[in-house]
């Protein structure tokens, strides 16, 4: 099994801890990994603001680097989504792309994460994991129950996970929309964090670093408590910084 | 005229921080109503996916559709009338109501109407159209236009709605009790339906099949205009078909449920053919759907059965309003089905989006309208000349992102000059991120430069 560290270049730049979990936890489970020194970026900010042609470059560079893997892996459900909508070619025999999370449940089926944390946790729940990648089910949908990066927490050692009133509305980071949109983006991000404020959250995850640091922006320039971590470093068991 | 982008009405909207929590609150409180009420059809995903089939089915042979509904109609012994634009249809309606010397109109909820400024031409030929849904009534007071297809006046509070009424139809001065207003506005529009010699209404549900077509209303206001008046005119989008009366069963069920949580309209009325010495019309009205119908990646959007619910969901919709999309449909669906009609009027709507999807998964006919989003995004950015500064941006980071060498020398220069910087400095004004929001701390390295430093083989 040959895997492909995927890092998002905002992880990469300003998230550097993040990829080390997201590495150390994969080989924890045994994941020979290869992480690709001349990648950049998924092309996303690009396409997402309407300028896909502008993302020819970036993609046959992540061509380059990682069509020859059989498994490609990225601790973000936003980038993974391009990446399979838009970056991999639609053919049987390219790389599978996946999310952090759902490599863990689906492909290594992690059953024991060997992790402790004794912190009262809110889930933030990121839109391109959920619905894109449908990583859990999301609440619009009938169908059954089920949460993969969810089930990965709930095998944490003393972990309290929180239920908020609303489990998976959007924070309001949207890439360029959190600029673009500045008023409503500080809304929507604002009563993200009232949810995890009212409810006792004392640590916020979720699997992508970009809504977490949009979320962590306003709680830094509150001084509220509540600290931002992301799920492979809660996986991983790193210590709250 | 330079039109507001969204994102302009959106911020003056928040600023009324109380009244946009409450805007929120109140629909997601139909959202939920809306989740509780599919979650009791366990064949409810079943039910989205045959609707969506059926839709599709009725765009790739709308023309065999229509010609089958036009044909089962007239034989019924309706009056059918084809309209290419708005223009057409506003005439039709006003020859019908010359021809048969009418004088007094209600008319009941139509977002067909909006969209074609009936109501405002009809007022310029010397018609008064009193609107009978009561949220259309309240605001056609006010003189404003819906900010929601289905709750036309959602945006309004009880005691906004005690003040038209006071000054329009005379309630007691602060008075807001929901009850005493709706039963004041029940006299009121009484009066209006006896004296009506037409009723106008929009259509739901035509059915090929059988020529005949269903109006569903919550407050019986369609089904008092036509049987009190002696002429019928009934205005449909020629999308809002359905090929026969067994798919009716379907759509029914999932309309109600996703516009209000209802398990059904109050009033699903059936028409078929004009009774004894009474007068039925049906327009047909194209206004841009066949164009519509012709993009392919768009086409889909005239799946839309008009129920609101990416409205309700759509987190950007509750907290920025209806109007501030400017157009007659607003919300996600709206923000598909609008650049179609203008596309650098309405350029900024694509991108009143987090692509958070939401919109596209309660849809009860699955229109993948974020993927839609996605997609007029490209061509607005390639057809019109909106913004050139993030055009340039975006190819300046296209092509850095192309070059792993530049990629890691800009980010290295990025995090060095974020970290000598002076806070003053980069908090400015220009940095519209840090507005309300830090930037993270900027690490001593980047992951490559650990991973080479303590990786590498």
């Amino acid at each position: 099994m040959r895997v492909g560290l995927f890092i998002p270049c905002y992880v990469d730049q300003f998230y550097p801890g993040v990829a080390k979990a997201t590495l150390e936890l994969l080989e924890k489970h045994g994941v020979e990994v290869d992480y690709p020194l001349s990648q950049t970026c998924c092309g996303q900010p690009m396409a997402n603001s309407g300028y896909e042609r502008y993302g020819k470059a970036s993609s046959e560079l992540f061509m380059k680097n990682f069509g020859g893997f059989d498994y490609i892996v990225a601790p973000s459900g936003s980038c993974t989504l391009h990446v399979k909508d838009h970056v991999l070619p639609k053919e049987e025999n390219a790389p599978k792309i996946y999310e952090l999370c759902e490599f863990l449940t689906d492909v290594l089926k992690v059953k024991d994460i060997a992790s402790t944390f004794p912190y009262k946790v809110g889930f933030h729940s990121s839109c391109h994991g959920l619905r894109g990648l449908r990583l859990a089910k999301c609440s619009e949908r009938m169908d059954p129950e089920f949460n993969k990066p969810l089930s990965l927490l709930k095998q944490v050692k003393e972990i309290e996970m929180i239920e908020l009133d609303r489990k998976d509305e959007c924070c309001g980071f949207g890439g360029t929309f959190a600029v673009a949109e500045e008023a409503v983006s500080v809304t929507m991000g604002n009563d993200r964090l009232a949810d995890h404020t009212r409810n006792g959250v004392e640590v916020l995850t979720g699997a992508d670093m970009s809504c977490l640091m949009h979320l962590q922006g306003l709680i830094k320039r509150q001084n509220s408590p509540i600290k931002v971590m992301h799920i492979a470093e809660i996986l991983n068991g790193n210590p709250v910084e | 005229m330079k039109t507001q982008s969204h994102a302009q009405a959106a911020a003056e909207f928040i600023k009324d921080d109380a009244r946009t929590h409450w805007h929120d609150e109140t629909l997601w409180h139909v959202r939920q109503k809306r989740d509780l009420s599919a979650q009791g059809i366990p064949e409810w995903e079943t039910l989205r996916d045959t609707a969506s089939a059926t839709k599709d089915y009725v765009l790739s042979h709308l023309d065999e559709l229509l010609e089958q509904f036009e044909a089962n109609a007239l034989a019924n012994g309706v009056e059918v009338l084809w309209a290419k634009d708005a223009q057409e249809h506003n005439e039709h309606v006003y020859r019908i109501l010359q021809e048969n010397k009418v004088s007094n109109i209600v008319k009941s909820k139509s977002i067909l109407t909006e969209e074609c400024g009936l109501n405002h031409y009809l007022e310029d030929k010397g018609y008064d159209v009193v609107d009978t849904d009561l949220g259309e009534r309240i605001i056609q007071f006010a003189k404003q236009a819906p900010s929601h297809i289905v709750l036309p006046a959602i945006h309004l509070k009880k005691q906004d709605i005690g003040e038209i009424f006071h000054e329009h139809i005379g309630t007691d001065e602060g008075a807001s009790d929901p009850k005493y207003l709706t039963e004041a506005a029940r006299q009121h529009l009484r009066k209006k339906f006896v004296e009506a010699n037409a009723a106008i209404t929009g259509v739901n549900f035509g059915i090929a099949e059988t020529g005949g077509f269903v109006v569903c209303t919550n407050e019986g206001n369609a089904d008092m205009g036509t049987h009190l008046a002696d002429i019928h005119i009934a205005c449909m989008g020629i999308e809002k078909l359905i090929p026969r009366a067994t798919d009716l069963g379907v759509f029914l069920r999932l309309l109600a449920r996703s516009a209000t949580g209802q398990s059904i309209t109050n009033y699903s009325s059936h028409f078929h053919k004009p009774a004894p010495g009474k007068k039925l019309y049906i327009i047909l009205v194209d206004n841009g759907r066949t164009e519509q119908l012709g993009r392919e990646d768009f086409k889909n959007s005239l799946k839309c059965i008009r129920c609101g619910a990416c409205m309700n969901t759509c987190p950007i919709y509750r907290r920025s309003g209806g109007y501030s999309y400017n157009s007659t449909v607003p919300g996600p669906i709206g923000s598909i089905l609008s650049p179609g009609k203008d596309l650098k009027k309405y350029s900024t709507l694509p991108f009143a989006s987090t692509l958070c999807g939401s919109c596209s998964d309660v849809c009860p006919v699955k229109i993948n309208i974020h993927e839609q989003l996605y997609k007029w995004r490209q061509v607005i950015t390639e057809n019109t000349d909106v913004d050139a500064s993030k055009n340039l941006a975006m190819k300046v980071a296209g092509y850095t992102f192309g070059r792993p060498v530049l990629y890691d020398l800009a980010g290295k220069m990025a995090r060095a000059a974020l970290k000598i910087t002076p806070d003053s400095l980069v908090y400015s004004s220009i940095n519209v991120w840090g507005k309300h929001r830090n930037l993270p701390d900027v690490p001593k390295e980047s992951f490559k430069e650990w991973y080479q430093k303590n990786r590498k083989s």
